[in-house]
């Protein structure tokens, strides 16, 4: 199986490629196809921007990217890679259904293989099967972002961007979807890179965590967390492995910053 | 501090004895400080209009309603065409949206007469002055509500390889939906501006006609009444316009 991602050399910036001011310089980065990764980093170090290449938003200046051994124009037209973002982005005019259901509506033309409507089955996966009617407005947060995370899925990508789907929660919600997100990456084995401010979010949730330092952005340091684990990816929030991992990636953390 | 919300009761109860207080004082209150009929008629003999000529009424009601209507379907209709190009062009709203800006600055008493020299007596000038007074804040608004999806929206789209006219059909125009209606509240009273000014200056039908005969024959009940069906017909536009806008935006 390739990697669900080659960076090599990547450049990116945002003002036209002679006065551009770099926000990722020289990034290199693998990541194997089915592995969960945590991007970790001050602000502005280029964390959100390195989802938008991979999501094929914005085009690098230099250096070369795959995805899933293609371009990531393929991948996106092929609609292999789902996108949540911070705010969860739901249509305010549609229901909770018709919101799950988006990706059916649109982007059709595009398409080489059939989407079926799993709506009803993903909002039951993620225990919004009896607000299927409701309008975004009326659901909480965190109800919100598992609207987000379905709509995403209905697609059923090979490789799931989110860009701190779970910054704007409570903890106690924040540590629920990230378990439900952990037993919902087991059952499908989507890639996902998922950007997060929290040191103690990106251990938990993260098979490996990168720290990624700003001006320009580059990899400071990258963090295998499957010897701290068990199998599946599985661990404790106290377990001292997990709470020496957390310290390390603080460190990292400030000296990046 | 904040105060305490009113009961549904009161909420409804307080605006109709304010409207009785006024109604009151107005009938009892002015023909006792000697203010003569001729200049302010007592709510009664306004009423009494109502039940001698309403044939006359509604007769010159009917074409200034269907001056206002039609004004405000056109107007509002030219104005949302022209928000879409404009959006989908910035070449084109670059180039015009300068030329539309200085045509609203003329004054609609002034563009007026020539739109009458343009259109000649009949209806057609006054269902124009209604259109163009209804048009230009539609037109902002709806550039407005067209550009007003989010940054994380349109890559949402993107992400969903959506094509132009899908982003248009299920992003911008919904998004749109909220300011164009709050602009036709506004465009359902002035319509009928529109439409009343156009009257004044070249008819003998409508309610604008029926106001400036009434003013120059002191038939000032009459005058009175004309304003009263003119500002009914506004809130029954603005009724059904905010009817419709409540059906189709429920969040």
């Amino acid at each position: 199986m390739p990697n669900a991602i080659e960076a090599l050399k990547l450049d990116v910036g945002y003002g036209g490629r002679q006065t551009a001011v770099k926000v990722l310089a020289g990034l290199d980065l693998t990541v194997a196809a089915g592995s969960f990764l945590s991007i970790l980093g001050p602000s502005g170090c280029g964390k959100s921007t390195l989802l938008r290449v991979v999501a094929d938003l914005l085009d690098p200046l230099g250096g070369t990217i795959s995805v899933l051994g293609e371009t990531p124009h393929a991948v996106r037209s092929r609609r292999d890679v789902g996108f949540v973002f911070q705010d969860s982005t739901l249509l305010p005019w549609r229901t909770v259904r018709e919101n799950v259901r988006l990706p059916l509506g649109v982007g059709q033309g595009s398409l080489t293989r059939k989407i079926d409507d799993r709506s009803a089955e993903l909002l039951e996966l993620m225990g919004l099967g009896a607000f299927g009617e409701r309008l975004p407005h009326q659901l909480s947060g965190g109800q919100r972002q598992r609207v987000a995370i379905a709509r995403a899925l209905l697609g059923e990508p090979r490789l799931l961007l989110m860009d701190e789907p779970f910054g704007a929660l409570d903890e106690i919600t924040r540590d629920r979807l990230n378990d439900e997100l952990l037993a919902l990456w087991r059952r499908t084995g989507t890639t996902i890179l998922f950007v997060t401010h929290s040191i103690a979010e990106a251990a938990y949730v993260g098979e490996r965590v990168i720290v990624l330092a700003a001006n320009p952005g580059r990899v400071v340091r990258d963090l295998d967390m499957r010897p701290f684990k068990q199998d599946g990816n599985r661990c404790r929030r106290e377990d001292a492995a997990i709470v020496a991992a957390m310290a390390d990636l603080r460190t990292a953390l400030e000296r990046a910053s | 501090m904040r105060q305490t919300p009113l009961s549904p009761q009161m909420s409804i109860a307080l605006p109709v004895l304010g409207a009785a207080s006024i109604l009151l004082a107005w009938q009892y209150l002015l023909p006792l400080l000697g203010v003569p009929a001729y200049i302010v008629p007592t709510p009664t003999a306004i009423f009494g209009v109502f039940q001698k000529n309403l044939a006359l009424l509604i007769d010159n009601l009917r074409p200034t309603l269907i001056e206002a209507l039609a004004g405000f379907v056109i107007g509002n209709l030219a104005a949302v065409l022209l928000a879409v190009l404009f959006v989908h062009s910035r070449t084109l709203q670059a180039a015009y949206f300068p030329i539309v800006l200085f045509f609203n600055t003329i004054p609609i008493l002034a563009l007026s007469p020539i739109i009458i020299l343009i259109f000649g007596l009949g209806m057609t000038p006054k269902i124009v002055i209604a259109a163009v007074i209804c048009f230009f804040p539609t037109l902002v608004n709806m550039i407005r509500g067209l550009d007003s999806a989010g940054d994380n929206e349109h890559e949402l789209f993107r992400v969903l390889s959506a094509t132009r006219s899908e982003i248009f059909w299920a992003l911008r125009l919904p998004r749109a939906l909220p300011m164009l209606f709050s602009s036709l509240r506004i465009a359902s009273a002035t319509a009928v501006i529109g439409a009343i000014v156009g009257e004044w200056i070249g008819s003998d039908k409508g309610l604008g006609a029926l106001i400036i005969q009434a003013t120059f024959n002191y038939q000032s009940d009459r005058l009175y009444a004309a304003i009263v069906l003119s500002s009914s017909l506004s809130i029954a536009l603005f009724c059904i316009v905010v009817l419709i806008e409540r059906r189709m935006i429920k969040y």
